[in-house]
């Protein structure tokens, strides 16, 4: 692929950028001017966005096209180059030298993982834009703002430099802050934002630490020992002509790492080389953002403070770009340290899981309800990663989109009916369906998802990651000290079925009770139906459940064909 | 001996001749001229001195030779990137300022301010460049002596005049350890020539290696009172509360740009790493010592500076702490190949300056135009100005090493340098520094954006000329954090090459 041409990429980071600066110069007082480049530069992301999918897809699947090559390259056996895999895996790339002392670049593309994602931020931003249409206070430093939010998150997706992932990582966090602390929840909104900044730049800022350690052994290898590596890298194509030795780009950096350049010893201790020291450092560094436990704690509360289009992003996004950190620069980078400690980070995920919907079943606000289902339900994502094998992360992958489109929906329920009825607690609602029967309905949807029902996307996600789980289950061990734990993976997969089922309770029991049950029509006797623009958000988030949960290959082997790389890495055939 | 080329060797001090010309010529103005030139007295400074930044950049005779640094004057100066990146920034530095005084009230209406600003700024420029003790004492002297004057430049004000003398007593008290700490280097060595200190210890030196060290603390506390390092910091929130803010954003950015040019050039130059006395190497004795004061500094400054309702105290221990950021490139000095070191300290500084006169500049204007001081009296700034606001917020994201600022590459780089230098329990203790301090940064923006205040409606005016000084420094914070960071970050490598 043409590396240096532009790519459509550039264009949706920058098109938001360029949106929020212009509404931030609008007339205060044209609110629709304001809402009107809002959605225009929403709407255009989503279309490329759209573009870039569909235009992925065809990339994998067309005769000659990725799988094909991949298939090839597994029939033809012997040892398979991860990072030669992972370049192949790339398009839409475009890359123009940054800091050139520093090996530092902007480079963007997207892969099998990252494109899917791609296009779930664009939904998320669409629906954000469209159900803040009428916020009273602030529209266009609310809109801005957003716009800011939707670029940084879009900018750690296509990142294929490690650096520019940090950057537009960090560069995501202070609209966040802004727009939870300048619009939420008035109780909770400075607590939980401030919170929610402080755990997630904690994460990110350790994670950085490793990443620059990741740099210089990288460099000091590839200007050493493994000078003809790199040469030989930069004939075959897989590096840049103008590579140095030096260099941010994850392809390089994961190029060193197969190659054993993160195996070295290292602090004098026997045993712990450079990978397993950092892998800790990288992948819970990100995964905080991803809600792991024990730092999921800021999740709750910054999803029921920040306001309905920045929980929908939030839920539905930013912690998938967590996730997907955790995998890209954690188990990718570092792939020796990820077969060490993930063994034991699944128990971490099993609390998730297990923890997370149990808290969800006791709150008694409907918001709190959904913030812990969303902590749940990415504990299975780093299950998922947990696994290391294709079914699994495969599986996983699938759970980011779609976790990402119900919690969307879901946070956007909430806000309509708490935008009408002025009140979250779930035993005061009742019989809603009545009034808006839209959202009723996307709820169900949504809630049937979470589920893992069969037809939904949620199923299409969860059953292969406790298949790839029960089948990793003989071939990983966790050492501790003498002790050996051994097939363990399987009692994992047993108890996290159980959070399922207590999905199911607390999503039925809401379900029957604010939807269902008595509708007190005195009380709530101003509740109208959902506008238009409403309408448009729950299609947009609820169509895909059903589509993909339908027609699982229009993206099941997108997301396949990102993984083998890693699998690869991992050691796997 | 060699012929004299003046024409070789005016290059290295013609800014400095220049800034005497500006201060004579400012001097006169403003006793003989009318009172419309006296009003425009400002301008000639700040026009003056930017236009004299450009003067080290246009006018480089031997460019190869610049760029391995050479000597000159007699040794006295120092003729090479790192003096010359320096000097860039401490000019512009002076620009900014006299603009930014210019609608104070008692400061900027005093011709006598921008003299005293452009003799500080030549005491700078001497200090970025100083290969010789002698030079570097007269250098340090005509920086402070001046600064001294400006912290009680407010007279009539009590909390001023105190604040001066506090500073002044400190200042004189740290310079007079300083002194003694030079004076036990030349007895060792026989020379005050930097870079014949070190090669005067090197060559079987008997001289004691406890002596040694007692000489290098003393100067290191000299240079600890300059920078507002802990534990020589104390003078550091009373200076800065009581100054004319103004002044403070001078005092916060020039003596620390210089200083730490300097000091960086002294610890490379009189104990570089292969000196070694009774076995034992110098070097790690005085990165051990930077390494200690870069965590006190940086943790003490951030958590105290959690406590502050004054804006200006909350940046004066904000100023303590990325002093103790700054120290980590310092540190990161050891080993021979240093380039990353330096060049991450040329660069924090570069941003730095321009990021803290952004956020004093800010503070300056909404001080001068409502008279309160306290962060809480911020309230709702976002709706009086907007565009104050976002300059401010700029500046506190700089600050606070936040996308796209340019502390975001400013504290990328310094910890880069330090796991370059095997200092990675440094680089995990400045994130976490990091962290709490980008607690108090980002309570201050959300005071500005999301509290409501009692004047909420009032707005506040941005003179004219003030919105431009602060929208291109704003400007510049966000360039150097996005397009410019390739050519300031390659000039600042260039540093190391000289030394």
């Amino acid at each position: 692929m043409d590396v240096t041409g532009f790519s459509v990429l550039t264009a949706i980071i920058f098109i938001p950028i360029i949106a929020g600066f212009v509404i931030l110069f609008l007339d205060r007082q044209n609110r629709d001017l304001v809402r009107g480049v809002a959605i225009t530069a929403a709407s255009a992301v989503l279309a490329l966005s759209l573009a870039v999918f569909f235009g992925y897809d065809n990339y994998v699947k067309g005769a000659g096209g990725l799988i094909d090559q991949q298939m090839t390259m597994l029939a033809a056996g012997g040892d398979l180059s991860g990072a030669r895999m992972f370049v192949d895996a790339l398009a839409f790339e475009q890359r123009i030298v940054w800091v050139e002392s520093l090996g530092i670049a902007y480079h963007v593309g997207v892969d099998g993982v990252s494109a899917p994602m791609v296009l779930l931020t664009g939904m998320v931003a669409v629906a954000g834009v469209l159900i803040s249409w009428n916020i009273e206070d602030r529209l266009r430093e609310f809109m801005a703002f957003f716009m800011f939010l939707v670029a940084g998150v879009y900018g750690v997706f296509i990142a294929v430099d490690l650096f520019m992932l940090f950057f537009f990582y960090e560069l995501a966090i202070f609209p966040m802050y802004l727009l939870i602390a300048g619009w939420g929840w008035v109780k909770l909104r400075e607590y939980a934002a401030m919170k929610l900044t402080l755990y997630i730049l904690v994460g990110s800022v350790f994670a950085l630490v490793g990443a620059v350690a990741m740099y210089f052994a990288a460099g000091a290898y590839f200007s050493g020992s493994g000078a003809e590596v790199f040469q030989a890298a930069v004939a075959s194509g897989i590096l840049p002509a103008d590579s140095a030795p030096y260099s941010w780009s994850m392809v390089q950096l994961t190029l060193a790492a197969e190659n054993g350049a993160f195996a070295i010893e290292i602090l004098g201790i026997e045993g712990l080389s450079f990978a397993r020291f950092w892998f800790p450092f990288m992948f819970i560094g990100f995964g905080v953002l991803a809600g792991v436990f024990p730092f999921h704690n800021w999740s709750p509360d910054g999803h029921v403070a920040a306001p309905t289009a920045v929980s929908m992003i939030h839920a539905g996004v930013l912690m998938k770009v967590g996730a997907f950190a955790a995998l890209r620069a954690g188990v990718q980078l570092l792939p020796d340290g990820a077969q060490t400690h993930l063994p034991w980070i699944v128990f971490l995920t099993l609390i998730n899981v297990v923890y997370g919907a149990l808290i969800a079943f006791r709150q008694r606000d409907f918001k709190y309800v959904i913030g812990f289902s969303s902590v749940s339900h990415m504990g299975l994502v780093s299950m998922g990663w947990a696994t290391m094998n294709l079914t699994g992360m495969t599986g996983a992958g699938i759970q980011m989109f779609s976790h990402g489109a119900m919690t969307a929906l879901f946070f956007g329920v909430v806000g309509m009916v708490y935008d009408r009825a002025h009140t979250r607690d779930i035993p005061s609602l009742g019989g809603f369906m009545k009034v808006m029967p839209w959202v009723g309905v996307a709820f169900v949807i949504g809630g049937l998802t979470s589920m893992g029902m069969p037809g939904l996307s949620g199923f299409i996600a969860e059953f292969p990651i406790f298949q790839g789980m029960w089948a990793a289950s003989e071939q990983i061990t966790l050492q501790l000290g003498v002790f050996q734990l051994s097939n363990y993976y399987s009692v994992i997969v047993i108890l996290s079925a159980l959070g399922i089922v207590i999905t199911a309770a607390y999503v039925l029991r809401v379900a029957g009770q604010v939807f269902f049950g008595e509708f007190d029509a005195e009380h709530f006797h101003d509740v109208g139906d959902i506008a238009a623009t409403d309408r448009i958000v729950l299609i947009i988030l609820g169509a895909p459940l059903i589509i993909l949960g339908l027609y699982p290959p229009i993206m099941a082997p997108m997301i396949e064909s990102g993984i083998r790389p890693l699998i690869a890495l991992l050691g796997g055939g | 001996m060699e012929a004299f080329d003046l024409w070789a060797q005016l290059p290295s001090v013609l800014p400095e001749v220049g800034l005497t010309a500006l201060a004579v010529i400012v001097l006169f103005a403003d006793i003989y001229g009318s009172i419309a030139t006296r009003r425009n007295v400002v301008f000639v400074s700040a026009v003056g001195m930017a236009l004299l930044a450009l003067v080290p950049l246009i006018w480089v005779p031997d460019p190869a030779q610049f760029e391995k640094g050479v000597l000159l004057w007699g040794g006295m100066v120092n003729y090479d990137p790192l003096s010359q990146i320096f000097k860039v920034m401490l000019l512009l530095a002076g620009a900014v300022t006299c603009l930014m005084a210019l609608g104070d009230k008692g400061v900027g209406d005093k011709g006598e301010f921008y003299l005293i600003v452009i003799v500080a700024t030549l005491g700078g420029l001497m200090m970025s460049s100083a290969s010789d003790l002698i030079l570097v004492f007269v250098a340090l002297e005509t920086l402070s002596i001046p600064l001294y004057m400006l912290a009680s430049f407010r007279r009539g004000d009590l909390r001023s005049a105190e604040g001066g003398m506090k500073y002044f007593l400190y200042g004189a008290f740290a310079s007079a350890i300083m002194l003694f700490g030079f004076s036990l280097l030349y007895g060792f060595a026989g020379t005050t020539n930097l870079g014949g200190i070190a090669d005067a210890m090197s060559g079987g030196f008997d001289g004691g290696l406890v002596a040694v060290m007692a000489a290098l603390v003393m100067v290191v506390v000299g240079f600890g009172f300059k920078l507002s390092a802990v534990p020589f910091h104390f003078w550091t929130p009373d200076v800065y509360e009581g100054a004319p803010t103004p002044v403070t954003a001078f005092v916060s950015v020039s003596s620390k740009a210089a200083s730490f040019a300097l000091l960086v050039r002294f610890l490379t130059a009189v104990f570089p790493p292969e000196l070694a006395i009774a076995g034992v190497v110098i070097q790690d004795f005085w990165v051990n010592l930077l390494v200690v004061i870069a965590i006190v500094s940086m943790t003490l400054g951030n958590v105290v500076a959690l406590r502050q309702s004054n804006i200006k105290r909350l940046l004066a221990y904000s100023s303590i702490a990325q002093a103790g950021y700054t120290l980590i490139g310092v540190a990161a000095l050891q080993g021979l190949d240093d380039s990353l070191a330096v060049a991450s300290v040329s660069f924090y500084m570069f941003m730095y300056i321009f990021t803290n006169l952004l956020v004093f500049g800010g503070v300056i204007l909404f001080i001068a135009a409502t008279g309160k001081e306290e962060i809480k009296d911020l309230a709702g700034l976002n709706r009086r100005s907007p565009w104050l606001a976002l300059f401010i917020t700029i500046g506190l994201l700089s600050l606070g090493g936040i996308p796209p600022a340019a502390g975001f590459f400013g504290k990328f780089f310094l910890f880069q340098a330090a796991v370059k230098s095997n200092l990675v329990g440094l680089a995990l203790i400045a994130v976490a520094n990091a962290i709490i301090a980008l607690y108090y940064y980002l309570v201050v923006i959300k005071v500005m954006y999301v509290d409501v205040g009692p004047d909420d409606e009032i707005p506040v005016g941005i003179p004219r000329a003030y919105g431009w000084a602060l929208g291109i420094t704003a400007s510049i914070v966000v360039l150097l954090g996005t397009i410019a960071v390739t050519p300031i970050y390659n000039w600042a490598a260039l540093g190391a090459s000289g030394l």
